[in-house]
């Protein structure tokens, strides 16, 4: 029998802690969807995934509502546009209407995003793979809740140099296209080395090939519960610390490995994995930034930061791994600066640059997340960014990504306020010196000699 | 059978355990298991009930278990139990 201590630890890391399951997301195929010309093809799309997710949402309220905890978002992933309109779309707007189609089913299901406007160019870019991915501003201009990304670089594959030129272009145009919002557009993008086909979390979540005609993804949360239970060992070695955040883990992951299998069988649709990830929220007491000081950091991005995030993982991957029947998706820590109060704050004490943020995403981050910077900034560098971190993830055989804000019109100094749950952010410095000419070659970066492994 | 937790939170006063329990004796709810405690001043109390047999569904206890609460100043919630045992039992 449950004792009443167990009843009120739980609650207590519900009511004061943001213990939270943050999105169901449904993975959905379209592949199935492609007809013989553009308007059928959307109107199948819109019938899929509208048939599919139509009782997601309500599914997700139940659920919460049974067991007394907040199921944050309920979402979709589909699979890559550029696959499925490959041989409808003969022109960039082509893509666009499959945006619209999108965004409205989105709409109709009542989730707040639908992720998988995606082309996956590793080694390099098919016709229909370059006119999505030129299609991206304006998609993400005229639609709402659709969210893009592309995988542009493997451990297998190497990076693919042309698309990261051109995606270095697209995100300067999306924030041109979007600059009355804060160059909103940007957030809803994001740009990876070995996307994961499973992740339920966006910007970059789609519906990989490889996956069943539908899936259900969790993800889970809880950083105020890790930072909370952290806060019981102050001063205790890094034995106790570590067994710590693993006992946390693995309570806050069984939550979501319930709401996992409960939402799969009545939706009638597999269960697909657990993400394990600490995604904060802008909200106090949901911080990364605040873990990594109360593990002992004055602000997250002082020396050591990186040893404690790659230590925080490592545990909370124990104690998730257990707790849950399959893992996968990107199960990495998210450091999105602009919703993550502490690092706001770390970036606004001079704390926190973009280097470190960068050095902190070789251990375990998922990457440059939510990271706004200045509006004159040359579509090369946001590339050279882009290349550096592709690198990373290409070099440790781990997901990397770049979610970044040229916002114009503003500079250093400045901040830019996105709203809800994508928060505010202080505009970060760049490294001014040029990479134009590294960027002009064009071609690819071959595969790591690791990654030859048969 | 599926059981239901339900746990009253708030400052204490006379009737709140009284109230609970004409509200699930009306909806055909069955006490299995009553603890409580203290802390930080605050009056705690667990309620192991079985609604299998219950006239409303577990979602209109809820809301109306949360309305009660309202009446008295304390937070009631009714949860089903899995969630518990997964997080504190292998």
């Amino acid at each position: 029998m449950i004792s009443i201590n167990e009843v009120l630890e739980t609650n207590e890391m519900i009511q004061n802690m943001n213990l939270d399951v943050r999105t169901i997301t449904m993975g959905i195929s379209l592949l199935d969807c492609v007809g013989k010309d553009l308007k059928g093809t959307c109107d199948r799309i819109y019938d899929k995934i509208t048939a599919s997710a139509k009782n997601l949402v309500a599914t997700g309220q139940d659920i919460s509502k049974k067991y007394g905890i907040p199921i944050v978002h309920k979402r979709i992933s589909v699979t890559p546009i550029a696959i499925v309109g490959g041989s409808v779309c003969k022109s960039s707007a082509d893509f666009v209407e499959i945006a619209k189609t999108l965004d409205a089913a989105a709409n109709t299901c009542g989730v707040n995003f639908i992720g998988g406007y995606s082309a996956l160019v590793s080694k390099g870019m098919t016709k229909a793979d370059e006119l999505l991915i030129r299609s991206i501003p304006e998609a993400l201009s005229v639609t709402g809740k659709v969210c893009s990304s592309v995988n542009c670089g493997s451990t297998k594959t190497g990076i693919n140099m042309d698309a990261v030129k051109l995606i270095g272009e697209i995100i300067r145009e999306t924030a041109e296209l979007t600059r009355e919002e804060g160059s909103i557009g940007c957030a809803k993008f994001v740009v990876f080395c070995n996307a994961p086909d499973d992740n339920p979390f966006m910007a970059g979540a789609f519906h990989g090939v490889t996956e069943a005609d539908r899936v259900i993804n969790v993800g889970v949360s809880g950083p105020g519960v890790v930072k909370a239970a952290i806060s019981s060992v102050k001063g205790k070695d890094f034995e106790v610390l570590c067994e710590t955040i693993k006992k946390t883990a693995f309570k806050i992951t069984r939550v979501g490995q319930l709401v996992a299998k409960e939402a799969s069988e009545r939706l009638g649709v597999p269960f697909g994995i657990i993400d394990l990830s600490l995604a904060p929220t802008p909200a106090v007491g949901d911080s990364v930034g605040e873990i990594l000081e109360e593990i002992g950091l004055e602000y997250a991005g002082a020396p050591g930061t990186t040893a404690a995030l790659a230590m925080l993982n490592d545990q909370v991957k124990k104690g998730g791994v257990m707790a849950s029947s399959y893992v996968g998706g990107l199960s990495g820590a998210f450091i999105p600066v602009s919703e993550d109060q502490r690092m706001i704050d770390a970036v606004s004490a001079g704390a926190l640059t973009l280097e470190k943020l960068e050095a902190m995403t070789c251990v375990c981050s998922v990457g440059l997340d939510m990271i706004a910077i200045p509006g004159d900034t040359k579509a090369t560098t946001i590339s050279g960014i882009i290349a550096d971190e592709m690198a990373l993830g290409m070099v440790n055989q781990k997901t990397t990504a770049v979610r970044i804000i040229p916002v114009i019109g503003k500079t250093v100094g400045d901040t830019v306020e996105f709203g809800g749950l994508l928060g505010y952010a202080p505009i970060m410095p760049v490294n001014k010196f040029s990479c134009d000419e590294f960027i002009n070659r064009g071609g690819r970066i071959p595969a790591p000699i690791h990654s030859f492994k048969n | 059978m599926k059981k239901t937790i339900i746990t009253v939170l708030g400052k204490d006063r006379v009737g709140i355990i009284a109230k609970v329990c004409v509200y699930l004796s009306n909806n055909n709810i069955n006490i299995l298991d009553i603890a409580q405690t203290i802390v930080d001043g605050y009056f705690n109390m667990m309620m192991v009930v079985d609604a299998s047999a219950a006239s409303k569904d577990h979602s209109m206890i809820a809301d109306e278990l949360d309305d009660i609460g309202k009446e008295l100043g304390v937070q009631i919630k009714a949860q089903q139990e899995e969630i518990f045992d997964m997080m504190h039992r292998l």
